[in-house]
Order: structure tokens, then C-alpha cells, then sequence
């Protein structure tokens, strides 16, 4: 059977990794190339990279540096961050992405899921949702889950699977940088809607968040986490170990 | 010197670095005397099928590489390229390929238990078939590798030479002579992928 994934994810800006407390107070980290080459000696499954500049420039900078994570670093790499269309697509799969990530783009166009999928497979569309729970509603925030689109979560992420999404990131605001667990009920109203993989984020704390995601939800594929990574609080292999001693299915380097 | 095929599907760039991370002399190109005078052939692809099919014909390479493989030289094929080996595929119709492995190339659907999510997509152990096959003389049996693919070979008779367990054992990796193929991507599949892509050009 196929593993249960780990995934750090580098949020880049400025040709540096960061990593915000729920969103906000970004703080240096550490060269994305090195990290990376660290995080897949160390056992990571695959690698999510978050372009979070704005600029044209930042952006080249970013392409720069994902075109050298990807000449050194060969395990999956996702990048997000930015993704509006066709050629945003092209540029990041150019410079050795596997899979594209998007997020406010499909909010606000839809139909670029659908364009993506067709053009480069949906194994190649990764459609990350942001979602805060409002008035006990599940709603998709846009823009870094600044602004609520009013749509609920469920839903939208149903209709970007229909519309060829092969793969669901989903980040809940509410437990996001709180560091007490994947938000496990969020998770669980998605897991069972799709047929796709489901990668968890938000929340990890340590090892036991990992552990309790993979077996109370067993239909979630993967997890992502950023800081617990980069701070060294949280090493994969040990991670992996105690999955493994879980009885979760990794893969031990 | 290695020839990565180029016509015109998906990014090559991955790849083209994971061999020169394992020192090998490899280029990419599209050109059929480039193929002609290399000493290898590496046939990447994604995407769909026929696309690729028709790809390969148009740009006469579809000849070319039956032709260099019927002669011996090694030919390794991953994901879609290895596909593209198999007598036929039923992706979105039924399309002729390389018929130059025995087999049929069919939704994994059809070939696991309901339930388990499609694509195959994500790291799973190779199981080898029979005796260890030189491609894997780096590694081990349970190593794992990445797989993203929705159809898989069926029918390949003794070419198998790894499966991956996914609900029934999916044919991962075949052999017929110097024709090679891989299901799974070894140049996204870390140090385990290297070494397979390693012992190719020590073939």
C-alpha cells in the first residue's frame, strides 16, 4: 500500500524560508535550497514551496531558487503561491515542480482548475483551501485567509475535485500555528466527501499530532507542517519511527 | 551517452538533472540522429496516451525507437513512457503502442478492489518478480519508490520484473532483453530512484 506522506512546507519571500504564526510575524529561517536538501536526506516524502512575494522580481527570484531545489532535490516538489493561470502553471512546472498548488486563483476563476487539469494531467492540480470555521460554518477564506469568500468548504472543495483537482490541501485557519493538533473534525467532513488525497495541515504540535491525525482519520493521506520542521523541534525520522511503531505505513529511509 | 527523448511532453528538467546526479553523460533532444548515436534511450512521458502516440509518430521517432530497441540498444521507459512500451492501451479508447514488451496497458480500476482512491499516486515498495533484475542491483525489495499513474500493464507474461501492492499487485517495473520500463518515477523517488537510474547506465 502507499505510505502516509510527510511534508514540510518552506514558505519563501525574498529567497528565504518563513513562517508565519497564523499569518502573521514572519521570521527568518534558512536557505530553501539547504533545507530542502536537508528535509529529503532526513526522509521527507515531498516538499510544498510557498511563493508568498508579490512582486515580478521576487518572483524570478523564487523560480531561481526552486530551478536549483529542483537540479538537487529529487523527491515531488508543489509549489503555491500566486498561481492565476495557464502561464503561471508553466513557469513554476518549467523550473521542475511536479505539481501546482492554487488557491485564491480558482476562487476567483474557477474554470483555471479545469483549464490545468486538461492541459497538464490532475495529478498536476493541487487545489489548497483555507478554511476557518464561521458561525459553526465551514467557509473558504482567500488571500492568505484574510478574506471569507462566503463559500463553504465542503462544497468548494467537491466542485474543484469535479473540475480536475487531484489532490486536496487543507489548511484550517482555526488551528493554524496553534500547535495543538490537526484541526481532526475539519479533516474528517473533507476526507469523506472526495475521492482524492487529502493532506492535512495546520496545528501540528509534535510527533502524537501526526500520530492521532493518521489513525483516527485513516482516509488522510498526508500531513504538512512547516515550523515544527524548520525549528528542528520535530525530526522526520523520529517522526516516522514512532508512525511506523504506530502502526502507521511510512517509508524509513 | 544517454538520450532523453524529447517530443514534446511534460518537463524533462528533473530528469535530465537526476542523471547528471548520478554522473551520467546524458542529453535531451528530439532529434532522431542524436538518438541514433547515443548508447541509451530514456523515454520520459505524462500526460495521456494517445497524445503521445501521436506525438512520437509525427516526429517519425515512433519508428525510430522500435527500430534502435529491435537492435539492442537499451531503452528504458518511465511512468507514461513506459507505457507506451505495451502492445496497446485502453486510455480514452484503444491506441496502438511500441509493441515491444508483451502486454496491455488498462485502468487500474478494473484492477484493484472499489474504495481505494485513483490515481495510485505516492510512495509504495517494490515487490521483485523472480530473480533480482540488473536495474535493481542497488537496491532492495521493499524499498519504496513514487508512483502517479491511473492505468497500469497487464498481461506482460515474465516481463514483470516488480510489482507494487495496492488492493492486487500492479505491475511496477518490466523487462524483455534491453527494453526496460518503470511505472513509478525514479528521478522523483530519492536516493532508491538514483540508484535504479544508476545501474541503467551501468547496463
Amino acid at each position: 500500500m502507499t505510505t502516509k506522506r510527510i511534508i514540510p512546507c518552506l514558505d519563501v519571500k525574498d529567497g528565504r524560508v518563513v513562517k508565519g504564526v497564523n499569518f502573521l510575524g514572519l521570521c527568518d529561517v534558512s536557505s530553501p535550497v539547504k533545507l530542502a536538501k536537508f528535509y529529503s536526506e532526513s526522509g521527507a516524502d515531498e516538499l510544498v514551496f510557498y511563493d508568498i512575494t508579490a512582486s515580478a522580481e521576487e518572483r524570478s527570484l523564487f523560480t531561481d531558487i526552486l530551478r536549483e531545489v529542483a537540479g538537487k532535490v529529487f523527491i515531488p516538489l508543489t509549489v503555491g503561491g500566486g498561481i492565476r493561470s495557464l502561464a503561471d502553471f508553466d513557469r513554476v512546472l518549467k523550473c521542475g515542480a511536479d505539481k501546482v498548488s492554487v488557491n485564491s486563483g480558482a476562487l476567483a476563476d474557477p474554470s483555471l482548475i479545469d483549464a490545468a487539469a486538461k492541459k497538464y494531467g490532475n495529478q498536476c492540480v493541487v487545489l489548497s483551501s483555507d478554511v476557518k470555521r464561521v458561525d459553526g460554518v465551514f467557509r473558504v477564506f482567500a488571500k492568505g485567509g484574510r478574506e471569507n469568500t462566503g463559500r463553504e468548504a465542503v462544497a468548494w472543495i467537491r466542485e474543484g475535485v469535479e473540475r480536475g483537482a487531484g489532490e486536496i490541501v487543507l489548511n484550517s485557519i482555526d488551528t493554524d500555528g496553534v500547535r495543538s493538533g490537526f484541526d481532526l473534525e475539519m479533516l474528517e467532513a473533507v476526507s469523506g466527501a472526495v475521492d482524492v488525497p487529502v493532506i492535512a495541515s495546520g496545528g501540528a504540535g509534535g510527533i502524537s499530532d501526526f500520530v492521532t491525525l493518521f489513525r483516527t482519520l485513516p482516509r488522510v493521506d498526508a500531513g504538512l507542517a512547516a515550523s515544527i520542521f524548520h525549528y528542528g523541534e520535530v525530526g522526520i525520522g523520529e517522526l516516522k519511527l514512532a508512525l511506523q511503531k504506530a502502526g502507521v505505513p511510512v517509508r524509513l529511509m | 551517452m544517454i538520450a532523453v527523448v524529447d517530443y514534446g511532453v511534460g518537463n524533462l528538467f528533473s530528469l535530465a538533472s537526476s542523471l547528471s546526479a548520478v554522473g551520467a553523460d546524458a542529453f535531451v533532444t528530439g532529434e532522431a540522429d542524436a538518438i541514433r548515436s547515443a548508447d541509451k534511450i530514456l523515454l520520459p512521458g505524462v500526460g495521456a496516451f494517445a497524445d503521445a502516440v501521436k506525438k512520437l509518430r509525427e516526429s517519425g521517432l515512433f519508428s525510430l525507437l522500435r527500430e534502435e530497441a529491435r537492435e539492442g540498444k537499451p531503452l528504458l521507459g518511465i511512468c507514461l513512457g513506459m507505457q507506451l512500451l505495451f502492445e496497446k492501451s485502453y486510455e480514452f479508447g484503444e491506441h496502438e503502442g511500441l509493441a515491444l514488451i508483451p502486454g496491455t496497458v488498462r485502468p487500474i480500476a478494473e484492477q484493484i478492489p472499489a474504495g481505494l482512491k485513483i490515481p495510485h499516486i505516492g510512495w509504495n515498495a517494490l515487490h521483485f518478480t523472480g530473480a533480482r533484475h540488473p536495474l535493481f542491483r542497488y537496491i532492495k525489495d521493499g524499498d519504496s519508490v513514487y508512483f502517479v499513474h491511473s492505468y497500469a500493464a497487464v498481461d506482460c507474461g515474465d516481463a514483470v520484473i516488480a510489482t507494487a501492492e495496492y488492493g492486487a499487485p500492479l505491475t511496477a517495473a518490466v523487462a524483455k532483453g534491453s527494453v526496460l520500463g518503470c511505472q513509478f518515477h525514479p528521478e522523483k523517488s530519492g536516493n532508491v530512484g538514483l540508484s535504479i537510474l544508476r545501474a541503467f547506465c551501468e547496463l
